[in-house]
This record gives structure tokens, sequence and C-alpha cells, in this order.
């Protein structure tokens, strides 16, 4: 029983409020990433399931035990930090095995576990080697080697790629992801890094300003985002925001003064002000009678695949109305074209313009489904 | 002040760990000072039979005692003498040693071992070399006509300790001056070369402003070190003497009250000296202070 | 070196040279004397070249100590120094580590106040306050003991405060790598912070050893006991009497035993020497 709870927590430093309440139920053998931008309150988070922050309210329990007066080292958690923080003094093999003679085994136990976890990571050939004389990859799986070794209840990793090249860090994320299967132990991770939340989550915690903003599965967090917060963070480019008001039945009103009428999705009452998302891979070109919106492109990327048409919603006021459009690699466009475009079936979102909050009630049951395709083209731009 | 992000939650063991340490600082640093600081306050004879609170008396009688005002002007001319002869010497050596590329470690290591010699024995060595009887400098400076005799000449007492205490002070400016001078960004001198500035040039417009806070830094020390840390030089050679022409203020204070038992002065003096160290490492840290905003 | 000037590459090789003769004339001169025989001073002028009485003065005040000056033998100043200079190097980078370990890694009431007190150690040499601290030790019936010598020494702030920097540059990552591997304070302390400051340790065991071996004042206050007399205080009682009766062989003997012991530390630890020295200023 490992499972690891946590509910309504908060965390003050003096009298300011970093983390306002976040309830958090994690599974048994769970992979959670929690996602966010610099200073939401997400490693804060994580240190204090470790222990390593007091927990100002609120409770943690890991394995079903309350932890919250617990040191670190009796919570039975394992940590990766962001610099893997190895003891420089100590071989490699004195790293993974420093927590089990603290925790009191044998010499032939540790030997055995260490030369395990060491066989699994294939860091045998290192085992004597100090930390400096490893490349950043092989530190990297040392770190992990001593979070394994320790087979704890819950690995706390705490930005554990980020300090890797780009693409080490897409190789060490397969393997920490095929390690954690394997292995079957709860874990908690911590990242701003949103292709690597979306891969490696089971479930996603998006969290923004000390709130968990929405806690799901990858796919339910893109196809479905909570706020606003959440749809601009998840995808990329970022999904387009416009201002609308409700016009009834002729669909909502844009800043420009056009109405649009997105299918396969209800719409607010009459005069009710919203903002339309649309994600960019979501509008694609069409002739100009069918069109919803029409973009004024002003710069044009081509990253072969896809080409990405950049610009305003015509029309609409200087600095207002910006639309970006994930369009196939092979159409052409040049800025100063007036480009019309429709936007998918299903592919509307509706938040409430004061709070952000999605307006959950107009969507139609059926579009999660849909969003698997998109979903996985957009991971791999 | 700062500490560390994680820190560890034990109430008693952080108490424990500095015990040590703070007895030792309350027994035989704080206690005595205070106890000096009420001394000098007090009259007492020489056997202890009676003490008298005698407020400012003490410091009255000092700040007109001719042979205070004499030991004042005897610490100021020997601070100013060894801080000047040490840093000159230890500057030329530097800059020496800069130009030097293969050797300068060599040289470095045949400069710095003088740090390792204790002022007293630097006091007896020097001592020795000026032994008006058969002292080879004496001898020296006979063939240039000079009589040199540190055991009647105020003058030449006075020079003898100011070489022996600046001798073994060389090597500690020398390493300072090194490191400044390593500091110094290469850019900048080739800079000025390129500009046309020729060697002393350089030295002036651009190498020593740059060293000027080193430079500041030694001078501070110096003057601590020859306030101080001198005493054995004195009382190994001279004793202060002849004619109290080498009797430095922390040689005074000992003499005054271990070996004179005059308690009440001696405990003035050492309250005076004490605010001269608070000022010297006030001075001290305002600079270390400023370097670190660098 | 920005050009090459051959001329000015000679005179700075000159002006070292020089240096360097002036820094080690004074100890030749007393290397010399210590190998000479005591007839070799009655008058005219030191001498500069070797005698032959190397191993008798040697082995004379090392054994059996000059009579006329009622001076112990230099063998057992020596010990004495050696225990003393140890006795202080140990005790105060033991009670400055733990402080600075004390200071860093908790919080708790009165740290400021600690943290001060040990600063004000430094405006508080011996030299200022004499006879009140040798009465602290008469009272405490430490005169005459090794623990007089050493005990009353071993407060330092610029130890203290040399660690506290250290500490304060060791991530926090590693002590909290350490207590999730279920380290408490003492166990981090001795298995990580130590060895991590093993540099520290001993470059700053270099300074201090030299500072032990070299007190001069603080001997001279404590010990009336010649069986306790260190050698660099030992010099002195030696010299006086030599003043009068001229046995400047066996004294500049003893002044050469006298340096040696921390001038062989210095340059066979140059570079730890170096580090210890700057940075135990920073």
């Amino acid at each position: 029983m490992s499972a690891i709870a946590i509910r309504g927590v908060r965390k003050n430093y003096g009298k300011t409020e970093v983390i306002h309440g976040v309830d958090i139920d994690i599974a048994d053998g769970e992979f959670i990433v929690i996602v966010g931008p610099s200073g939401c309150g997400k490693s804060t988070l994580l240190r204090m399931v470790a222990g390593l922050e007091t927990i100002t309210e609120g409770t943690i329990e890991i394995g079903g035990r309350v932890v919250n007066r617990l040191e670190p080292g009796e919570r039975d958690i394992a940590m990766v930090f962001q610099n893997y923080a190895l003891y420089p003094h100590m071989s490699v093999f004195d790293n993974m095995a420093y927590g089990l003679k603290i925790a009191g085994l044998s010499k032939t136990d540790i030997r055995a576990r260490v030369g395990k976890t060491a066989a699994m990571l294939q860091l045998e050939p290192f085992l004597d080697r100090k930390p400096r004389q490893l490349s950043g990859g092989q530190r990297q799986r040392v770190a992990m080697g001593r979070a394994l070794v320790r087979d704890p209840a819950a690995f706390l990793l705490d930005e554990p790629l980020s300090n890797l090249d780009a693409k080490l860090r897409v190789q060490m994320r397969l393997e920490i992801k095929q390690l954690q299967q394997s292995v079957g132990t709860t874990a908690l991770y911590v990242t701003h890094d949103q292709v690597e939340a979306m891969t490696l989550a089971d479930r996603l915690v998006v969290m923004h300003d000390g709130v968990a903003e929405q806690i799901d599965t990858p796919m339910a967090v893109y196809a479905r985002p909570a706020t606003t917060f959440v749809a601009g963070f998840i995808g990329s480019p970022a999904m387009n925001m416009l201002p609308v008001e409700a016009a009834g039945n002729l669909g909502l009103t844009l800043a420009n003064g056009r109405t649009v009428k997105p299918r396969d999705i209800r719409l607010p009452e009459k005069g009710r002000k919203a903002i339309l998302g649309v994600r960019p891979e979501h509008i694609a070109p069409v002739s100009g009678a069918n069109a919803d919106l029409e973009l004024d492109v002003v710069a044009v990327e081509t990253l072969g695949a896809d080409t990405l048409a950049h610009g305003r919603l015509a029309g609409a006021a200087d600095g207002s109305g910006e639309l970006v459009a994930r369009l196939p690699g092979s159409t052409q466009v040049q800025p100063g074209d007036l480009l019309p475009l429709a936007i998918e079936p299903g592919m509307a979102h509706l938040f409430d313009a004061e709070t952000g909050a999605r307006l959950a009630e107009l969507d139609l049951p059926a579009k999660a489904a849909r969003a698997v395709k998109p979903l996985a083209e957009a991971l791999n731009a | 002040m700062q500490t560390k992000r994680t820190i560890f939650g034990n109430r008693v063991l952080p108490y424990a760990l500095l015990l040590p340490q703070l007895a030792i600082t309350c027994v035989f640093f704080l206690w005595p000072a205070g106890q000096a600081f009420r001394q000098s306050f007090l009259r007492e004879d020489a056997f202890g039979f009676k003490t008298e609170f005698v407020w400012f008396e003490n410091y009255g009688k000092l700040f007109v005692d001719p042979q205070y005002h004499n030991s004042l002007w005897v610490t100021v001319v020997f601070s100013i003498g060894v801080a000047v002869l040490s840093l000159v010497t230890a500057l030329v050596l530097a800059l020496a040693v800069e130009r030097t590329l293969r050797t300068a470690r060599a040289y470095t290591t045949l400069l710095v071992w003088p740090y390792a010699v204790a002022p007293a024995v630097a006091g007896i060595l020097w001592w020795f070399l000026f032994n008006p009887t058969i002292g080879i400098l004496p001898y020296a400076l006979d063939m240039v006509g000079y009589d040199w005799n540190h055991r009647n000449s105020r003058v030449d007492a006075m020079i003898l300790v100011i070489v022996a205490a600046s001798w073994k002070q060389i090597s500690y400016n020398f390493l300072f001056f090194v490191a400044g001078l390593a500091a110094i960004p290469h850019s900048l001198v080739e800079a000025a070369a390129i500009d046309g500035a020729g060697p002393l040039k350089r030295f002036f417009t651009i190498i020593f402003p740059m060293l000027s806070p080193t430079t500041f830094f030694l001078l501070v020390v110096n003057i601590v070190y020859a306030m101080f840390d001198t005493f054995a030089v004195i009382h190994a050679t001279t004793e202060g003497g002849p004619a109290q022409s080498t009797n430095i203020l922390v040689y005074k204070v000992f003499e005054d009250g271990f070996i004179g038992l005059n308690l009440g002065s001696s405990a003035a003096q050492s309250v005076v000296l004490m605010v001269i160290v608070v000022a010297l490492t006030v001075i001290q840290f305002r600079w270390i202070e400023r370097r670190v905003q660098y | 070196m920005v050009e090459n000037r051959p001329l000015l590459n000679l005179l700075s090789h000159l002006v070292l040279i020089v240096g360097v003769v002036i820094v080690a004339f004074p100890v030749y001169v007393a290397v010399i004397a210590s190998t000479r025989g005591p007839t070799d001073f009655m008058s005219g002028l030191i001498p500069l070249l070797p005698g032959p009485h190397t191993l008798e003065n040697y082995r004379r005040i090392v054994f059996s100590g000059v009579s006329t000056s009622g001076a112990p033998p230099i063998g057992m100043m020596m010990v004495n120094s050696l225990v003393m200079a140890l006795a202080i190097a140990i005790g105060k980078i033991a009670i400055s580590i733990t402080s600075a370990f004390a200071i860093v890694y908790f919080r708790f009431p009165f740290r400021q106040l600690a943290f001060w007190m040990i600063f004000i150690t430094l405006m508080l040499p011996v030299e200022v306050r004499i006879v009140p601290t040798f009465k602290v030790v008469a009272d405490l019936g430490m005169l005459n003991s090794y623990a007089g010598l050493s005990i009353p020494l071993i407060a330092s702030a610029t130890a203290t405060f040399l660690f506290r920097q250290f500490f304060l540059t060791v991530p926090d990552e590693l002590t909290e790598a350490a207590r999730v591997d279920g380290a408490g304070p003492m166990k981090f302390f001795r298995d990580i912070l130590l060895p991590l400051s093993r540099t520290n340790i001993a470059a700053l065991f270099v300074i201090l050893f030299i500072y032990g071996w070299n007190q001069y004042l603080w001997p001279l206050l404590v010990t009336t006991d010649t069986g306790y007399y260190t050698i660099v205080m030992g010099i002195k009682r030696m010299a006086e009497v030599a003043d009068a009766i001229p046995q400047w062989n066996v004294v500049m003997a003893t002044v050469v035993l006298a340096m040696l012991p921390p001038v062989v530390v210095v340059v066979l630890m140059q570079r730890l020497f170096v580090k210890g020295l700057v940075e135990s200023e920073k």
C-alpha cells in the first residue's frame, strides 16, 4: 500500500500563502506529474511530501499513514534532485548504499541490492567511480539508482531531467517511464516542461499560483482544459483566445464585429461574455464561403511537417485578436495574405470571461474521443 | 543572517555544538575583558588589600602621563615603519615575480617561509645580526662611518625592531599582492600596452589603482600586526628600551600590569587598546563588505 | 607579461634574487653560528662559514640543555611546543567546525547572539587583557599545565567564519538527499560535511599549527615551571644569559630548531598554506 493522499494542504512563508489548499489523491503505482510555470508552488508541494518543508495546514498521507510530523528519512520515500545531489566524495556504490547503511542493512544485503539496481541501470562498470568522473547522463542514472535501491513507497522527482541536453532528455524520459512501470512504485514528478508532463504522466496536475487548476489524464487536460490558464499552458503553440459575446442563434460575436458559430458545442445564453479558445491545430484553411475566421497573416514559420501562420483576426483592432494557425507543411502562405479558416467541429472551447473557468455545461459528451489524433500530432511537434 | 534552505529541527543539539566555543569565549575572553573594564575604574594597592572606585582617574592619569604619550608616539612610528617597509618590499617582489614565468613558483617558495618563523625568533635573529660587538651589520655600517649601537641609540633600537618585525611580515604581504596582481584582468594591461603605455606608466595608471583595495586591506592588517603581534619581537630584543624608545602600547600594558603591578593603569591601557582593535576591525570589515559588492 | 623586455626581465630576476638573499640571510647566519664552537664569538665578527661543531652543539642542547641558563633540554621544550601547537590547532578546528555547523544548519533562539559573541573574540587578543586572563587561568589552577597552555587560546572567530563560509557554499540538495536517506544531523555532519571540508581543515591546520607553535606571550605568562617551557619562549631565557656569557652557538642552534618545524610545514604544504592564509581573511 503506497497511495499518497494530499488533503487541503497549505503553505505559508511568514504572512504570504504560497499554496492555497491542494487536494490530490494518488493511487498505488500511479505516475503523477505536477506541471506549471516557475513559482507556481509545484516544487514546494513536492518538498512538503518529502518532508523538506513544513506543512502549514492540511495533511499528507503516504501508504495510509499521516506523515506531517515525520522526518524525510522516516517517510519511506526516495527523491531525485534537479542537480542530482550525489555525495561528491563517495563512489557510485557508496552513494547508492548510504541510505541502506543508515537503515541498518547487512553488508551482504547492501551489496546484493546495489548490485541488482546497478545492473538494471547499466551502472556496474562505474560503481567505483566518483560522481565527478561521470557524464551528465550517468550521474542522472546514479541519482535514479539511489532512489530505486531503497525500494521506497514512492519516488519524488524534482525536475530530474532539466540539467541534461535535449537528446539525452528524450532518452532518459523513456527510461524513467519504463523503470517506473517495471517496479510499479508510485511516482510524483515535478516539471515545467509540458512535453515531459504529457509523455510521462498517468495523470497530470497543472498548478498555477499555488492552486491545482486541473487534475486529469494528459489527454483529458488537452481536450478539456479546465481553465484558460491550463488551456494556454498545455499545447504548443498555445491555444488561441478570442473574447466573444453570445449572439443567440447567430453564434458568437468576435472583436471585429463578425459572428462565428462553432459546431458540436452548445452556445451560451445571449449577451453573455466569454472567451473562445481554439487550438492552432484545430483551425483549417477553407474556401472563403465556409470560413469562420479570417487570419491576417503577419509572419510564417515553416517547420517542415507543419507551417505556422501567425497573425491577427482580420478587422480586429491593433494589439488584439492575435491568432496562430497550424497548417499542413505544403500550404503556400505569405505575410500579407488573408487566410479564410474554419474551426473543426467540436474543437472550440468556451471559458468564462471573468473567472477563466471552462463553461463545461456547454460541452457535448462526444468530444473527448476526437482529441486523440490531434494530441499525438501536437506532441510530435 | 544566512542559514540553509533546509535546516535540522533539533532543539538542544545546536547549543551543545556551540557550548565549547562559547564557554571558552566567556571564560577566557569576555570575563577577563569585563574585568579589565571594571579594573580600569578602580584603584588597588599592589597587594590587593584595598580597592577603591575612582571613576576615570586611571584614564585621567594615563592621558597626562608623558610616558604614555611617548608609548603612543613610539607605536605610531613603529607601526607605520613596519607597514611601509614590509608593504613596499613585498610589492616590489610581487611585481618582479609577476614578470617571471617558469621560475615564479620557486621564487614564491623561497620568499614565503619566513611567515612560519615566530616573531620572537625573528627578533633574536636580527638582534644577533645587529649585535654591536660581533654583528655583521654594525661591522658593515662601521665601514661607512656609522657607529651602530641599539643599546644606547633610540633610533638604532627602533630600526632594529622595525626591520625584525617587517622581515617576518614580507611573506604575508607578498602572497596577497601576488593574488591581487593575478586578479587584475589581463586585457586591461594589454589594452594599455597597445595604447602605448610603458611598464612604469602602466603600473601607476592601472596596476596600482587596481591593487588599492588589496593595499588598503594589507595596511590595516599590518597595523594590527605591528600593534599586537609584535609583542614578542620587542620582548625578545630591546624590552622597550633604551629609555622607553621601543616601548609600544602592548608592551607597556604587560610591563605596567604584569611586572609593575600597576593594575588600574594597566587595565585602563587595556581598554584603550580594545577600542583601537574594535576600530581597526570595523574598518577591516567595512572593506570586506565593499569587496563583496564588487 | 605583456611584452618582452629582456632588460626588465633581468631586473626582475635581480630584484628577486636580492629579495631571497635578504630573506634568507639572517637564517643562514644562524645556521652557520650553530655549527661553530663557543670561542668563535668572543670577538671580531660573526663567522660566515660553517664550523665543525654541528653535532656536538645540537646534541648538547637537545638532550642536556644549557646548564648555565637553567633551561631544560631543548628536546623537552620541543615536545611541549608540539603538544601545544597540536592541541591549539586541533582544538580550534574542532570547536570552530561544530560552532559553524550549529550556526549554519540550525535555527534557534539566541543564534545571532552566539554569532556575535564569537565575533567579539576577534577584537580581544591576549595582548589587551593580559592581567585578568592570567588571573582566570591562575584561579582555575591551570598554570603550568598543557591545558593552561592551549585551552584559553582555542576559541577562534576566524576559523568559525571560514567554516561558515564554506558550509554556505555546500549545496542544500546534499543536505536534503542525506535527510531523505535517513541521516540525522550528526550523521550528516560526520558522513557528508566533514569529508567535504577536508581541504579546508588541512589548510586551516597548517595556519593554526604555526600559530600555536609560535605563541610567545601566553606561555610566558602561564608557565613558571621549566618543565612546561616551550621552545619559542625558552630561547629568550637562553639569549638573556648568552648576552652576558656569549654562547651564541647554542642559542642559534636553538633558534634553528625553533623555526624548523613550522618552516618545514609551510614549505611542504605550500599550496594548503596559501589557501588557508588567503581564505581565512575572507
